[in-house]
Formats: C-alpha cells, structure tokens, sequence
C-alpha cells in the first residue's frame, strides 16, 4: 500500500489530527509498514464468511426508563479548558 | 513487617490483631517512596486518603463490621475513572482531568473495603506491549536491570511485584494485563469479554476491553473478581450471566484435557529458556494425570493483522472525543475551531496513538473498510469459531504468555512490527472474547520471570481458576 502526500493529508484532516510536513515522512513509512502487514489477511478466502459485528451475547439490555440524579452543571463543566459558567467556549465558528 | 502475598494471610494477622490496616499502608507507602522514583509504577500517590480509609476500617474490623476486601490495599490503571482524582490514561490529552464518576469496578471493591493507594503508570490509552508509550515516561521492571514492566499495564504490575500495594486493576484489550504479569512474576486474569462492567473504563477497543485483576496468587485474583464482575446498568454490553462463587475452587480431584498450540511453543521466536520452561509445565501436566495434547492452529500468523486493523478502528472512533472542548489539553495556537481540533489532538497524543489513530481511520474510509475492516472482522469470525471448537475438545488452551521474557528498555521500539509480534500468545483471547489467565513459571537464565497462559471457554473461570490454582 502506498501512502501519498495527498491521502496521508487526507486522513489526517478526517482524523482531525494536524500533520505539519516535519510529521509526514515518519508517519507515511509507518503506517505502510503496518497496512502491508494487515494486508497478509487477504491470503484467506472469505467469500463465504459473514463479518463478526457483535462481540457480546447479551440479546437486549433493557431497565426502567426512570430520571436518576445527573451531574450538575458544575461538575459538568468543571474540566473544561474554557468555559463562562453555563457553556464551553470555543472560537467563533460564525462572522 | 513482613511481606504478604495473600490477603487471606493479611486476613488472619488482622484479625489475630498482630497487625493493622495503617501498618500495612504505612508499609506500602513506605515501599513507595523508596522505590518509585526508579520504577515509575505509581503517577498519583493517595496517601493522606488511604492511611484515613486504613483507619476507618481497622476500626470496623474492631467492631465486627469489616468487609470481604478488608486489608487489601490496591492500586487502579491510569485508565479507570476514580470521582475526584485524576485519570489521564497515560496521555497529555487528558492534562488536569479529574474524573466526576468512579468506574464500576472500582466502586465495587471500595464498597467492600479495599483501600486504594494510587494511580498507576501505563501504555497511552493501553496502546503499548512495554509500558514505554506513557506520556509520563516508562515504568521500569522491579527485576533485572533497565528491562521493561511489560505493558500496557505495566505501572499495576510492577506496583505489586514491588510491593507498593497487594493488588491491582489493569485493562486487557490484547494481553494488557497478561503480558506484564508474566513479565514480572505475577498472576494476570482477563476475563470472558462482558464479564465485567466497563463502566468508567476509558476505552480504547471497546469490542475488545476488558478489566481484570493483577496479583501475587490466583485466590485473590478469584476474591477480586467475584467481586468486580457481573451485571451493571451503566454498562448495557455487561453480561447477565450470574457470576459464580470464583473463590470456592473446587477440591475434588479431576483431570483435564489440555491442548497446547503447537505453533506458539514449537515457533523459532521462542527463546529457549520460555521454550523450556513450558515442555517442562506440560511434563508435568502429563505426570499429573491430564491428557495434554499437541493443537494445530493455522491461523496463528493472522491473529496480530486482524486485532490491529479491528483496534485501530476501534480506537479512532472511540478517541474522537478527545477534541480540546470539554476536557483535557486545548492548543494556544489555535485560530479557528478547526485548528483547535487538529492543533490540540496533535499536541495532546503520543506518537503511537497518533499513528493508531490514522491507521483506524484509513482502514474506516469509504475506499478501503472493505479491504481491510470487513475482511478482518470476517477473520475474526473464522478465528473465534476455530478457537470455540478446539474448546468443545480440550478444557483448556496453553502456550507461554509471551515469545520472551522482558526485554531491554528501547530495544523494540524501533520496529513497531517487531514490538506487535510481544503480544502473540495473549490477542487470541481478546479476538475471540475468551478469558485466559498468566501464572509464574519460572526464571529464565537471566532471573527473568517467565508466564504460562491458560485460556478457557466463555464463562468459564470458575474452572480456570481452579486448574490454575492446582498448576502454580
């Protein structure tokens, strides 16, 4: 598999992860080194096997629709990097 | 004082009143200081809170009113949520979180009076066979010289082997707990994957996360996980299925079938002494009585490509919220809510997150999930069903742990395929759902611990408890 400079770009802004060009080289050979390994799948024939979605057996976890205590807005804002007390704050995202 | 590795012997000096609960802290506190600035097991020290809590309790053993978890002192994994007290998941993303919620599992053994100490070292988000992916730099084995705890959760293993606590809770997502077990001498259990609540367990593979304990004997590690396991309404993928009285190891002698994968101990990785030591366990398994038998495993070779296409998935989706908003790190640099995205998850992950966190996004986009995320999970299907049968015909499943024992600091993580290839033995039962324990078995020329795993069918720990206990 090979990486290039548009499709590394590519996965990181859908990653949402910055990829300044010092970053490129490094990440582009490993994430070669490791899709090729991952591509020694392929050797299998599956054509006949269904995907394994669903780890669990529990059919339906199902409880009571009933209101429990929640954290209070306090405790829920009490990590952010910036907040006003009611919201968090980010940058303006509208002119 | 003397050094426990039992809480039933803890239990019975207790009791007896040779000792206290403050003794004990006051021991492990001790420990500590002397020798966590070389290990780095613990990143959070509770002090003040637990020589309080010791009081406390030694107060209700006086009364009559102590509970099962009395006396044993525990440190939890940097990734299990405790209300008020950091978790950052070894990451600078998570720089100042303090939880507003405690994980299930740690909820559960508070409320049988175990006494946490602390907050220990591991791989950033469990990703790491060595512990050296921790933001907070590695955690050190307590034996040999500059050889690595294992991972990821190597801070919980060392912790115990270097008698800062009794016990702890680590996360295994593809031999998390196992590995450093093995590598330092301990008992590691992973149990079936639902058995325990992940309720405040930072996820990393949430089809693959497990909690399980990690200890000096295969009793406290049924003790704990009696206690941890089983139905939970914060966690709607946790099993109903009821959880058996783990500690009531059956006595009644029987004798097992046991397969051992022909692959994994006849592989030319194996280091000799590892090689060694497990003909030598099967000997004995023989000499005892059980049937052991040599198992093909064809699929071996694709163990490892599937749980890493599946992980890293997994992983990009679940690390999402990581975003600089809510919690955690949030570059200065950024202009635009955009760059405050990119700019803050850039800085804030590891270099081994960061590359997890594309892999998974690659193997997710629209061109390539079928090619690689489809075509693994139907991988995993084949694995699980071949690994089920052979479960049909033997009781158990055993291999050594890992290929080696632990390596030198820095000596893998220059090949990162090299490093994936550390967790061979123990992905299989995180790909197929099923629990598996690490024993001690041994030293290698070099006084390095060496482990031998155990795998059983879904739900069974009750049983690889108890043949565990009758092998050690």
């Amino acid at each position: 598999m090979n990486i290039d400079q548009e499709l590394l770009q590519k996965i990181a802004h859908l990653a949402r992860l910055e990829m300044p060009e010092s970053a490129e080289k490094e990440m582009k050979e490993s994430l070669e080194s490791v899709l090729n390994w991952m591509s020694e799948l392929d050797e299998i024939d599956t054509s006949n096997v269904k995907p394994l979605t669903h780890m669990s057996l529990e059919i339906n976890a199902l409880r009571e629709d009933k209101v429990i205590p929640n954290i209070s807005r306090e405790q829920g804002l009490k990590n952010a990097p910036k907040q006003d007390g009611e919201y968090f704050r980010v940058p303006k995202v509208m002119e | 004082m003397k050094v426990y590795s039992t809480l039933k012997d803890i239990q019975t000096d207790l009791y007896a009143g040779s000792i206290t609960c403050r003794q004990l802290v006051e021991f492990y506190l001790k420990n500590i200081e002397e020798k966590n600035n070389t290990l780095n097991a613990f990143l959070s020290v509770f002090d003040q809170e637990a020589l309080e809590k010791a009081d406390e309790i030694d107060a209700k053993i006086k009364a009559g009113t102590a509970k099962k978890l009395a006396g044993m002192v525990l440190g939890i994994k940097d990734l299990l949520c405790y209300k008020d007290h950091t978790s950052q998941a070894g990451s600078r993303i998570l720089d100042g979180f303090e939880s507003q919620f405690t994980a299930t599992a740690v909820q559960r053994v508070i409320d049988e009076d175990a006494i946490i100490i602390g907050r220990q070292n591991c791989d950033e988000f469990g990703m790491g066979s060595t512990n050296e992916n921790s933001a907070f730099g590695p955690c050190l084995n307590a034996v040999g010289e500059n050889r690595v705890a294992g991972g990821s959760s190597g801070g919980s293993a060392v912790a115990v082997q270097a008698d800062m606590c009794l016990a702890s809770l680590g996360t295994d997502t593809g031999g998390s707990v196992r590995m450093p077990a093995g590598f330092c001498g301990l008992v590691g259990l992973k149990p079936t994957y639902t058995r325990v609540s992940r309720w405040g367990l930072i996820a990393y593979a949430s089809s693959f996360d497990c909690i399980g304990p990690i200890t000096k004997s295969v009793e406290d590690a049924a003790i704990l996980l009696e206690i941890i396991a089983g139905k939970d309404e914060q966690d709607s993928t946790v099993s109903n299925e009821k959880v058996p009285e783990y500690t009531a190891f059956q006595t009644e002698k029987k004798t097992y079938k046991i397969g051992y994968l022909k692959e994994a101990v006849e592989s030319e990785g194996l280091q000799p002494e590892v090689k060694a030591a497990t003909l030598a366990k099967l000997a004995y398994l023989k000499a005892q009585g059980h049937e052991v038998e040599a198992v093909d495993f064809p699929l071996i070779k694709y163990f490892l490509p599937t749980y890493y296409t599946l992980t890293t998935a997994e992983a990009s989706s679940n690390l999402s919220r990581f975003d600089g908003v809510r919690y955690g790190h949030r570059s200065t640099e950024a202009t635009d809510l955009m760059s405050l995205y990119k700019k803050s998850r850039f800085e804030g992950f590891g270099k081994e997150t960061r590359k997890r966190i594309m892999l998974g996004t690659f193997v997710l986009s629209a061109s390539y999930y079928d090619a690689y995320y489809t075509k693994a999970q139907k991988i995993r299907r084949l694995i699980k069903e071949f690994t089920d049968n052979l479960l049909t015909e033997y009781d158990f499943l055993v291999c050594p742990t890992t290929p080696t024992t632990a390596y030198k600091l820095g000596e893998k993580t220059a090949d990162p395929i090299q490093m994936y290839l550390g967790d061979l033995f123990t992905v299989q039962a995180n790909v197929v759902g099923l629990p598996a324990i690490s024993i001690p078995n041994g030293l290698d020329n070099d006084g390095m611990p060496i482990g031998f795993q155990i795998m059983a069918g879904a739900f069974e720990e009750a049983e690889l408890l108890t043949f565990a206990q009758l092998i050690s």
